[in-house]
């Protein structure tokens, strides 16, 4: 399916405080050199925050995790649940259609959201304040027909409560999430069948909607205070061996009011040591070598624990010719260049480049004999694509091109 | 019937306590430290002889997938890969594992990932299980805070690092590999095989992929015992298993049972009957939408089990048990299926982003019935032609519904055709 970026663009976009705090964390989870991991958790916070991902919002998210700009626009439009043209105000309607809702009745609903919203979907109704689309299955068939608005299922749905669902939305009120008949969760209407034991008692809401009614956020745009940011992995094994390295982005973040009993992690949050080196640009000319198998490791990897003799083991495992590495980058100064201005460079060995710590025409422009067979073996396909292409002298004219050579490239990314 | 003592998912609706506490009173999280300290070859070996097969379709053994990881490093980090991308329609199991009781798959992620010489796991959650993706973070910030993970994990003296990540709505990124370019930070389109994931997986470091039924069954079964997991259910299809039951059943649902049990009895036990009555069960989608639907009468005496419903060319895949009474259009029904997987298909191979358009483009026509009789067979080579000319399995799923559809309702689908030619319909249309 053909998706393409909305046709009006706002000029900028920036995380809030208390979001960029949180996308600072979740790209911790990731080990050195592998932040890219983080885009899709990036992306849909920035969702969150605008209701939809805006061309300014791929940008900056591109330049916080160190990515071309294309590789994160293609995952933004590669997924479906990146809504590319603003949504409704209040909420954005998503009506599984797939056969399990068909066939209790979602083809009503879709032709309710028609009549009531907006004859196509993704286009906001009359008042602005409404969008809906058919999304494919949602997983939650046994308790089908169901929509997802906001963070929430709405399940169990007929015309009717859907109806009161719109109405309530837009007049302003987030109406109850979970089933519209009255099921706890997905055991059978009426009575359990099973586990039997915990019937009385039993909380008052199933999980989804406690948390729906505890932090009250089913529709609410994101700024991150919702609640107390909290990352427990930043307490790495590494943690003791390295200096602490003051988090300041963590320091940003918005005292929450949420449960007091949460506080506490987040005064952890801003002692805690960054695992060694993850995030911190290196320092100019400092280069990282990669392992044969594309694994950075010129640094203790994030997590996992490598045997002491491990950079021995790999360096008797690799073959004995006289390839030599060269010297490679974790991620890209600035912006990475746009290697396929090589000649024989397709985009593919483009990307196979930069998996290798290869990011600029600079760093090609210097490669020795010995570093190039080192880059032939590890691109595959066609040996000698390289010299016969005569990529060095070609990345050595492009890196001299606008008098701008990859040592000082500082540019902040777009 | 299973009873509620041998239920492995107590909390499944989450009417007990979700947190930590109440997941202890249930008896989760219990001598973890002494399971740890058997060490991995046992915990291989008990997983193997329960006989448990992984839970996310394909059905392949828990056991011996662990066991393909290295057992020496060779440097490289190892790597758990927790595939909770549910997405296969009629699938809705692991959602109820990950909101209501969240914590047998985190001590599951702590055993799995021991057992495969792993110091990190990453849980991919579909992007739309948002409510699901907080409570399981709940349960993992419980679960460091206890110190039951983390550093010196449950005083084992093992690291382990749990994350949970997210998707963005590709189902395409069920499929292992695509998982992996998708937790990478890329297109979820899947990678040729081999190298397989146990040898380059995740950022190409040693990694098994499996299911979140599949990891969270494991801590109540080296608990039990690899032979109480395996008095349950006929050889080779041992154990208990969560059903999913949507469509037109009285009460739809998601229940714990023993596998291999007859399909009348799970309906019977747990649905409240098929609506209007057994005479009016026209078909059923045994095991999530890409495995063909089985006809009324076959499925009266059906076992659900990997084995028989394969017997009947069919499969228990998830066992998302699809019910289809008399008034579906069974055209209609498989016509969205092939929407699915036509919206699905990541565009990498040819036959399946052609073929998907092409199918479902011609099962548009078949609702209709503005279509010749012979194209009836034209579109079943067709999904010959997909199925299995496809890196992934997603062309073989969107082929397979196709085929089956065919092969029960020709005639429901040739009588259409006819009526729109006559203007007629005809007694069978009309059935």
């Amino acid at each position: 399916m053909l998706r393409r970026l909305h046709h009006e663009q706002p000029a900028a976009f920036a995380f809030t405080p208390a979001n960029l705090a949180w996308a600072e964390a979740q790209i911790q989870k990731y080990p050195e050199g592998r932040q890219a991991s983080a885009v899709i958790p990036l992306l849909f916070r920035a969702q969150e925050q605008e209701g939809w991902v805006s061309k300014p919002a791929i940008e900056a998210i591109a330049g916080m995790l160190g990515m071309a700009y294309i590789r994160v626009l293609e995952v933004a439009t590669f997924y479906f649940m990146f809504q590319l043209s603003p949504v409704g105000s209040v909420a954005h309607i998503q009506i599984c259609g797939t056969t399990p809702c068909m066939l209790r009745g979602s083809e009503a609903l879709l032709e309710l959201c028609q009549r009531r919203i907006n004859a196509e979907p993704h286009h906001p109704s009359a008042d602005g304040k409404l969008s809906w689309e058919e999304v494919e299955c949602l997983g939650a068939c046994a308790n089908a027909p169901m929509a997802q608005i906001g963070k929430d299922y709405y399940e169990d749905l007929s015309v009717e409560s859907l109806t009161r669902i719109i109405d309530e939305l837009s007049a302003g009120r987030v109406p109850q999430p979970g089933s519209q008949i009255g099921r706890y969760a997905s055991e059978p209407e009426g009575g359990v069948t099973s586990l039997v034991q915990w019937v009385e008692g039993r909380n008052a809401h199933n999980a989804s909607v406690d948390l729906a009614l505890t932090i009250g956020d089913t529709v609410k745009r994101i700024d991150g205070t919702e609640v107390p940011l909290r990352a427990p992995w930043l307490k790495t094994p590494q943690q003791d061996e390295v200096p602490p390295v003051p988090v300041e982005e963590a320091q940003a973040v918005t005292p929450s009011d949420g449960e007091p009993g949460e506080a506490p992690q987040q005064a952890d949050m801003e002692h805690s040591a960054r695992p060694a080196g993850v995030r911190h640009p290196l320092p100019s000319g400092e280069t990282v070598a990669p392992e044969p198998q594309g694994h950075p490791s010129g640094v203790t990897p994030a997590h996992g624990v490598a045997g002491p003799d491990a950079t021995g083991a790999e360096a008797a495992a690799a073959p004995l010719v006289p390839e030599q590495m060269p010297p490679t980058l974790t991620a890209p100064r600035g912006t990475a260049d746009d290697l396929t201005r090589i000649e024989g460079v397709t985009t593919e060995l483009a990307s196979k480049l930069n998996e290798l710590g290869i990011w600029h025409f600079g760093q090609i422009a210097s490669w020795s004999a010995g570093e190039i067979d080192w880059m032939n073996s590890r691109l595959g396909g066609d040996r000698g694509v390289i010299e016969r292409n005569n990529w060095v002298d070609r990345a050595r004219a492009l890196a001299n091109e606008g008098g701008r050579s990859w040592q000082n490239a500082e540019t902040p990314a777009p | 019937m299973l009873e509620d003592k041998d239920r492995i998912f107590t909390n499944i609706y989450g009417m007990h306590d979700r947190s930590l506490a109440g997941a202890r009173a249930r008896g989760h999280w219990d001598g973890t430290k002494d399971i740890l300290a058997k060490g991995r070859d046992w915990i291989v070996n008990e997983m193997k002889a329960s006989g448990l097969r992984g839970r996310g379709g394909a059905g392949f053994p828990t056991g011996l997938k662990w066991s393909f990881m290295p057992k020496e490093s060779d440097g490289r980090p190892a790597y758990l890969v927790v595939n909770a991308d549910e997405s296969e329609p009629g699938t809705c199991k692991d959602r109820e594992i990950m909101r209501h009781d969240p914590h047998t798959l985190v001590e599951g992620c702590l055993i799995a990932s021991f057992a495969m010489g792993a110091h990190a796991a990453y849980i991919y959650i579909r992007g739309e299980y948002i409510r699901e993706k907080e409570s399981l973070q709940r349960a993992v910030d419980e679960a460091y805070d206890a110190g039951l993970i983390g550093r010196n994990a449950c005083g084992s003296g093992w690291d382990f690092d749990l994350y949970v990540h997210h998707g963005a709505g590709a189902y395409i990124c069920g499929e292992e590999t695509a998982l992996l370019e998708s937790l990478e930070g890329k297109k979820g389109m899947p990678r040729m095989k081999p190298p397989f994931p146990a040898g380059a997986g995740l950022y190409g470091c040693p990694t098994t992929v499996n299911n979140v039924e599949s990891i969270a069954v494991a801590p109540t079964i080296l608990r039990r015992g690899a032979s109480w997991f395996s008095s349950f259910g006929r050889p080779n299809n041992s154990g208990t298993k969560l059903f999913a039951i949507s469509g037109h059943v009285n009460r739809p649902c998601v229940v714990e049972e023993a596998m291999s049990i007859p399909f009348v009895e799970l309906i019977e036990k747990h649905c409240g009957g098929i609506r209007g009555g057994w005479d009016n069960l026209k078909a059923v989608i045994p095991g999530g939408s890409s495995v063909p639907n089985i006809k009324a009468d076959v499925m009266k005496d059906a076992i659900m089990d990997f084995d028989w419903l394969r017997e009947q060319k069919s499969g228990l895949g998830t066992a998302a048990v699809i019910v289809m009474d008399q008034s579906t259009d069974m055209v209609k029904a498989i016509w969205r299926l092939a929407k699915f997987y036509k919206h699905e298909s990541c565009g990498q191979c040819t036959p399946c982003r052609e073929g998907t358009g092409w199918m479902m483009r011609v099962m548009e026509r078949l609702v209709r019935g503005e279509a010749e009789v012979e194209e009836i067979d034209m579109l079943l080579d067709v999904t010959k032609q997909v199925e299995g000319h496809t890196i992934c399995a997603l062309g073989d799923a969107a082929a397979w519904p196709i085929q089956g559809l065919i092969r029960n309702f020709r005639d429901e689908i040739e009588d259409r055709i006819r009526a729109k030619r006559t203007g007629r319909i005809t007694a069978v249309a009309a059935e």
